[in-house]
């Protein structure tokens, strides 16, 4: 956000409803409503097709014909949209035809707010009320745990969709700490309906990686395959059982095509690992990167291939070794005012 | 619609607002519990009855007297049509003074009071706004026991307040001020039960009145 010199906070935090809310009346909004569903059929028209059946996606289509820009943000170019989409919701104006504002909070700024702070402490006292009847009758607390392992807050972006409303982060932070303290209250059950409305299911099984079944060719030996990435260089391989331990590259042996010893032993490295040297046969492809990168990415995709062959500890053993993690490291850009990546310019003291 | 406006303004208790309390409620909600003597503000000492070890005791026929002034005060405000706001910063009566507000039908800031509300209005929420026609204060201090910024905000805008002074409050800019304890829950409770009571009985009045004119 641009910091104007010489103004109050104020005219940084007015929404474009400020200004323009003149025009967004019902009336207003009504207006433009039946304007854009004029003009839908007026384009239909003009381009040859059948106004009843003319859906958004086509009207997209047309305005880009008919008003071809070579504008790079998408959205400086024409559109053309149902008013709804464009009027923001929020800014219909507040107030009635005497001058009442409609919402009893509307003096506080942040009318949305404040009223759901109120109704959660509303909530509260309820619980606390229940509470003491019950210690009142002597009756036990209930003890039912919620389970709080499954579920998460809404996020403040969340919050500030379902307010239409701007919400800081301290008052984000307050709000989720009165929903915290209400849930720890024992006769919390009461208000579980409206605790659901802020609490989302977390999916507890974290996206598991599927690995692929074992495949056989026409000799009946089993086979699998892999891909692998290493700054530039892209690498398939496949990797067959009842093997000698052969490795081809790119139809070349991998003595001729890696004559460098770390090279190879990169190759090598997941065999080594799971003990299988003499037992697997591999074919690969490997395109683009240096050397060390093209050894790398097959690494990778050996390792990869290999999780069929393999029990799921096995399969943890390898991840843990960091055979499975893709190598993110890239050559880093270089900048202006500066040699390299980080090598500054030689300093001159005059 | 002339005679509607004029005629409350001829009788002295028009909403006959002296029946809604009397001096034992006072007394029993606590409303005459001042704060201790070093607490003590110089204007409230004309408001204050004694003191009994060290605590103050507030007046409690004065308090009548300002009490019966600013809610006759309220109920004609009401029943023109003003827009009342609550204020007050105590955290205990944020929630019930929301509610007393909401039942009445008007409104209420109970929490932070940003600083061009009232001065800097059109800016805020846009051209065209109407302000508060009267700010009812359940506690003049604010949170760091300093002067509510609403007060001077009040009057630069020229809009009359109506105001619980305790015996640590300026009662200076407040047009009806009513010295009384503000920190008692009953206390508290007792005022909400008020100005409710009024705001209700003047709005009540004037739907009478308008259908009566009607006819």
């Amino acid at each position: 956000t641009l910091r104007l010199i010489g103004t109050t906070t104020a005219v940084l935090r007015k929404n474009a409803g400020a200004s323009g809310s003149e025009k967004y009346t019902e009336a207003f909004i009504k207006k433009q409503i039946e304007e854009f569903n004029l003009g839908k059929r007026h384009l239909a028209n003009m381009m040859g097709e059948d106004p009843e059946t003319f859906t958004q996606e086509d009207i997209d289509r047309a305005i880009a014909y008919l008003f071809p820009s070579g504008l790079f943000d998408k959205q400086a170019r024409p559109l053309m949209k149902h008013p709804t989409e464009v009027f923001p919701e929020q800014r219909k104006i507040q107030w009635g035809e005497d001058g009442r504002p409609f919402h009893f909070l509307f003096y506080t700024g942040k009318q949305s707010y404040y009223s759901l702070m109120h109704e959660t402490y509303e909530k509260l006292l309820n619980v606390q009320k229940h509470q003491d009847q019950l210690v009142a009758q002597d009756l036990p607390l209930q003890k039912e745990k919620r389970n709080l392992a499954g579920s998460r807050w809404l996020t403040k972006i969340e919050l500030e969709e379902m307010l239409l409303e701007k919400v800081s982060d301290d008052d984000y932070s307050r709000f989720i700490k009165l929903l915290q303290k209400l849930v720890t209250m024992p006769c919390a059950d009461i208000e579980e309906k409206y605790i659901q409305k802020f609490s989302k299911e977390v999916p507890v099984q974290l996206q598991k990686v599927v690995i692929e079944p074992l495949q056989y060719d026409e000799r009946g030996v089993a086979f699998s395959t892999g891909e692998g990435k290493r700054k530039t260089a892209n690498a398939t391989a496949v990797v067959y059982d009842n093997g000698t331990g052969k490795i081809t590259v790119n139809g070349i042996d991998i003595l001729h095509y890696f004559p460098v010893l770390q090279d190879r032993e990169q190759l090598l490295f997941p065999f080594q690992f799971l003990g299988r040297i003499g037992k697997h046969d591999m074919v690969c492809t490997v395109s683009g990167g240096g050397r060390s990168a093209q050894a790398g990415a097959i690494r990778l995709a050996s390792a990869k291939a290999l999780r069929s062959f393999v029990t799921e500890k096995e399969v943890e053993f390898m991840r843990q070794a960091g055979l499975l993690t893709a190598d993110p490291r890239v050559k880093e850009r270089k900048k202006p005012g500066q040699e390299g990546p980080r090598r500054k310019f030689t300093w001159k003291k005059r | 619609d002339d005679k509607l406006l004029t005629e409350p303004l001829k009788h002295p208790d028009f909403f006959s607002v002296k029946e809604l309390f009397t001096l034992k409620d006072l007394f029993d909600a606590r409303v005459h519990l001042g704060h201790k003597k070093g607490c003590r503000h110089r204007f409230m000492e004309p408001y204050i009855f004694g003191c009994r070890l060290d605590q103050d005791i507030i007046d409690l026929d004065q308090t009548m007297q300002h009490l019966q002034l600013a809610l006759n005060f309220t109920a004609h405000v009401a029943y023109r049509g003003g827009i009342i706001l609550f204020v007050s910063r105590k955290r205990q009566f944020c929630h019930l003074v929301e509610s007393t507000a909401r039942a009445c039908g008007e409104y209420a800031h109970t929490r932070f009071w940003q600083g061009g509300l009232l001065t800097n209005a059109h800016v805020q929420f846009g051209p065209g706004v109407r302000l508060p026609d009267l700010l009812v204060f359940l506690s003049t201090l604010n949170n760091v026991f300093e002067p509510h910024v609403a007060i001077r905000d009040a009057a630069k805008m020229n809009i009359p307040t109506v105001g619980v002074v305790d015996t640590n409050c300026n009662p200076c800019l407040i047009t009806y001020p009513i010295p009384g304890n503000d920190d008692s829950p009953a206390a508290v409770e007792l005022y909400c039960k008020l100005f409710r009571m009024a705001i209700i009985r003047a709005k009540d009045r004037r739907r009478q009145s308008e259908a009566v004119e009607e006819l």
